[in-house]
């Protein structure tokens, strides 16, 4: 049902929040998920309603940088994500209360708003016993209880993506991603060594304006965010294309900007879209500061991305029109198959999904 | 007598667990339980030591490039790389930033709901607030309109009956004491700190492309190319325009409203000197040197023991002294509980606690993930109360002129450091100490530039075929929660064994088998609670060390193999 615009601009003024700050938000918001203008008045009436939806934030197996990642937003700005657009009831980091009182919240937005409420994972899901308690409880049976009853649920991060750090060989407590961990959920992975607060805080917005996730890929990543190759969009490319690399740090070529490619970037084999949404307020992004992508939210990229400081094995001579699919065509022709291209093919390689790379890490590492 | 239990204890970092006994409204004894591990020192080994970095400095998204620092530092030590000036510089500003940043975060975001009450900033008038905020400071956002649009947020929020991240909070405990202005301007300058601490970090991304987990950091140096005439050199006159920008801004914010901030609502609390005292140890490596890092006669934090609260003797660090013990931790050694350095560390788990979900640890066994770090067997503090202490203890003229200005503003001795609000004050004293700081370092990379002075890394050592074949380093960092080390052996071009004795271990660890305390279990010892199902003073003392539970928890040998068969000497 829609809202009229004076329901919309009462419910405004109530959280003190003018209809020009709001209209500024959303169209930024549009900009992100690369949706029409016209979209702009749904976008405004859905973020304007009255009750603000319940956001539950679980941290398990984490260091916490998606959560301080969270609170870097800048459009939206962080207190109008956390305390304007949604309910944000849960959320170790920064909640008010702790132990019983903490707890208790769980409790109530569980029972009383099953089915309504957004979950957020933070971290990977330990399978081993005993590696993650809160309250006492496993991380398991919190996960389960809490994300089974949620409207959908949001993997933020590299760990809770495909468990991540966690996760890579030898897997020293069972960890697994969120989606492993809880089968048959239906989960939006916001992958990434953190998550980018940019592309979270469009799909959130996606999600309240539509009551449905965006258009995902095979792994359950946003393809407005995901869906594209960071070498095609580095601002770096056309050193690439005209032979200009980086051989030594600190050299001339990387004090005049020059392809970091010949210095283990991973930008060809990786899709995110940091060139173009930057990070901490479009300030720079890894590449722009000198050092080489690692792929940070490519699948398993910890295994099947290091070494970092390797140089992936020949990228032949694409084009910027060159699909994802192509790509991972021309590698696994070019290549010998080291752990880096085995990467890249279980990425790039449609799959029937969700479709996590299954081989054991271990087996795919280097020895040396 | 009652058991109580706090899990999760939030506003931190990680999972963390405190059990305490309760005996006539006092507490008598403490227990203080890590929750969760991952394992990432045996994730490290065999990978490459360069990118070493880039794996441990996801020990922590929190205090994110801290664990990069001391990565780099323990494999530049082994490799015994010397590293340019630049490239010191640009690491000094990024962990001083990150030291300021965090420092901040923690005063508004993690502790200050544990004396403010945000409801009580209902009842005030913003006329008086802004009278409140101009007496103490000269920060211009202080008129009566601005304070009464915070009021107008807040009481929306109230309104609305979702009260979002507050839900939960102790609002109404007897234990508040602030006035409502008081209340109404810190909820104020939480939500400015907020933003601040967002916009502030740029600098990161600047000299580390993102935060968190800035990625700029080398073997050797830095990735940060400088060069005064191109523009897409990561360092140019350009950007150093805008860190130059940023760092003043942060001065700033750390004299106007932290610092005043930290001073008006101490003064409500003043019997909170008299508590949260620890075990009265306290260690720093030392940290931020003008000249080179490993001359620690320049450190901005001197390095160095004081013992037992004596003010008047510093002893020389001995990083050979420092060992782990685990009788109370859910780990084995191999022969015995003997406590064993680092670099022959074991970290073989075993979980022996209670089956989830339970109700209480068996806490006259093992009860926590976290090992127990000792200093010729002693428990030790470290954090900023631990640096204040020391440089205070040691002259450091810096340390001792702050330190004494706040003292003076109390009119207190130096004992009432030893306490709860000290470790607040400590933290807030020290920020402005490196919000000073940084723009120096801003004008030495400006200098350099100007005089075509660009080396940011030195890659005489970048080939692994240059390498010894074996070596080991201690690399170290005074990290924002305290003593950060990192031991490191290679063998060929691959990490053989990787250790890390991190701040919250120091404080956060279980008994040893003397079954001497750790600090914050120390800490809790004669802590009132007023009311046992909203335990708001546990809280105060365990947030006054800030801690970070996922930095204390990560070592882990699921198959309870030897990795670390490494012998001193």
């Amino acid at each position: 049902m829609m809202t009229s615009e004076a329901d919309v601009s009462t419910a405004l003024a109530r959280r003190g929040i003018s209809r020009r700050q709001l209209v500024k938000f959303c169209s930024a918001m549009l900009g992100t998920l690369a949706l029409p203008d016209r979209y702009l008045a749904q976008v405004v009436q859905a973020v304007g309603k009255a009750k603000k939806p319940v956001l539950l934030w679980l941290q398990f197996q984490d260091c916490a940088g998606c959560s301080e990642s969270m609170i870097r937003s800048s459009h939206p700005d962080v207190a109008e994500v956390v305390l304007d657009l949604l309910s944000w009831e849960y959320h170790e980091v920064i909640m008010a209360g702790s132990g019983k009182q903490a707890e208790a919240v769980l409790e109530r937005v569980v029972n009383e708003d099953k089915g309504k409420y957004l979950a957020v994972v933070e971290g990977a899901i330990p399978t081993g016993e005993g590696f993650c308690t809160i309250g006492g409880r496993n991380a398991l049976e919190i996960a389960e209880k809490v994300c089974r009853n949620a409207a959908a649920t949001i993997a933020v991060g590299a760990c809770a993506f495909d468990g991540g750090l966690v996760r890579s060989a030898p897997n020293p407590t069972g960890a697994l991603g969120v989606h492993e961990a809880l089968p048959g959920l239906k989960v939006m992975n916001m992958a990434g060594c953190p998550h980018n607060p940019a592309n979270t805080a469009a799909a959130l917005v996606h999600y309240l304006t539509f009551n449905d996730l965006p258009a995902l890929d095979q792994y359950n990543r946003p393809l407005f965010a995901y869906g594209r190759i960071i070498h095609d969009q580095c601002e770096r490319r056309a050193h690439y294309d005209a032979g200009r690399f980086v051989t030594d740090w600190g050299d001339e070529g990387h004090r005049k900007g020059w392809c970091l490619y010949k210095m283990g970037c991973k930008g060809p084999a990786a899709t995110f879209n940091c060139p173009v949404v930057g990070w901490n307020d479009h300030t720079s992004w890894p590449v722009r500061a000198g050092h080489g992508c690692i792929a940070c939210a490519s699948p398993r990229f910890w295994d099947h991305m290091s070494p970092f400081y390797d140089r992936l094995p020949s990228v032949p001579g694409f084009g910027v029109e060159v699909t994802a699919g192509e790509i991972g065509l021309g590698l696994v022709g070019a290549t010998a198959l080291g752990v880096t291209a085995h990467g890249l093919i279980q990425m790039i390689k449609p799959a029937p999904k969700p479709a996590p790379p299954e081989s054991g890490a271990a087996q795919t590492r280097k020895e040396n | 007598m009652a058991r109580l239990v706090v899990d999760p204890v939030t506003r931190i970092e990680g999972h963390l667990r405190i059990e305490a006994q309760v005996d006539g409204g006092k507490i008598s004894d403490a227990w203080s339980a890590g929750t969760m591990f991952r394992g990432i020192e045996l994730i490290l080994q065999k990978r490459d030591p360069r990118e070493a970095w880039i794996w441990a400095q996801r020990i922590c998204g929190v205090c994110t490039m801290v664990h990069a620092l001391a990565s780099v530092r323990a494999v530049e030590d082994a490799l015994q790389i010397e590293v340019p000036e630049n490239a010191r510089i640009v690491r000094d500003l990024i962990a001083g930033s990150q030291l300021v940043q965090d420092h901040v975060i923690h005063f508004y975001h993690l502790h200050a709901l544990d004396w403010v009450d945000v409801t009580l900033a209902l009842k005030a008038d913003p006329a008086k607030t802004s009278q409140l905020a101009q007496s103490i400071s000269d920060y211009e956002k202080s008129s009566a309109v601005y304070f009464k649009g915070v009021q107008d947020r807040v009481k929306a929020l109230v309104e609305s009956g979702q009260l979002s991240l507050f839900t939960s909070g102790y609002w109404g405990h007897p234990a508040y004491h602030l006035p409502p202005e008081a209340n109404l301007l810190a909820v104020a300058h939480y939500l400015e700190a907020l933003a601040w601490q967002r916009d502030f970090i740029r600098l990161h991304a600047v000299l580390g492309g993102k935060n968190p987990h800035p990625q700029t950091f080398l073997v050797g140096g830095m990735s940060t190319a400088m060069d005064p005439n191109e523009p897409f050199a990561v360092i140019n006159p350009e950007r150093i325009g805008f860190l130059r920008e940023l760092v003043r801004g942060a001065r700033k914010f750390v004299e106007q409203v932290y610092i005043p901030d930290v001073l008006a609502v101490a003064g409500f609390y003043k019997d909170w000197f008299a508590l949260g005292g620890g075990v009265g140890n306290f260690l720093s490596y030392g940290d931020y040197s003008s000249i080179n890092q490993n001359d620690a006669s320049t450190n901005l934090f001197p390095r160095g023991v004081v013992l037992g609260r004596d003010l008047t003797k510093v002893h020389p660090l001995d990083p050979a002294q420092i060992t782990e013990a685990v009788s109370h931790a859910w780990y084995e050694y191999s022969d015995g509980d003997k406590p064993k350095h680092p670099y022959d560390g074991e970290t073989n788990p075993k979980y022996s606690g209670p089956k989830p979900p339970y109700e209480f640890l068996d806490v006259d066994k093992k009860y926590s993930w976290l090992k127990s770090p000792r200093y010729q067997g002693l428990p030790m503090e470290v954090g900023p109360l631990a640096r204040m202490v020391v440089g205070y203890a040691a002259g450091q003229k810096d340390i001792k002129a702050a330190v004494d200005g706040v003292l003076k503003h109390f009119n207190a001795p130096a004992t009432v450091l030893f306490s709860t609000l000290g470790r607040v004050a400590a933290r807030a004293i020290e920020s402005q100490l490196m919000a000073d700081r940084l723009e120096q370092w801003v004008d030495q990379l400006d200098s350099n530039l100007a005089h075509g002075k660009v080396a940011i890394c030195n890659t005489t050592k970048w080939d692994p075929s240059t390498w010894p074949a074996s070596s080991r380093g201690f690399g170290w960092h005074e990290a924002p929660r305290g003593s950060l080390g990192h031991w490191v052996e290679i063998e060929g071009k691959a990490i053989k064994n990787y250790q890390a004795v991190v701040p919250t271990t120091w404080n956060a660890g279980p008994r040893d088998a003397q079954g001497q305390r750790g600090p914050y279990e120390a800490s809790l010892i004669n802590t009132p609670v007023a009311d046992p199902n909203r335990p708001l003073e546990i809280l105060r003392t365990i947030h006054s060390f800030d801690p970070c539970l996922a930095c204390a928890v990560h070592v882990v040998d699921a198959q309870g193999r030897d990795y670390s068969v490494l012998k001193a000497g």
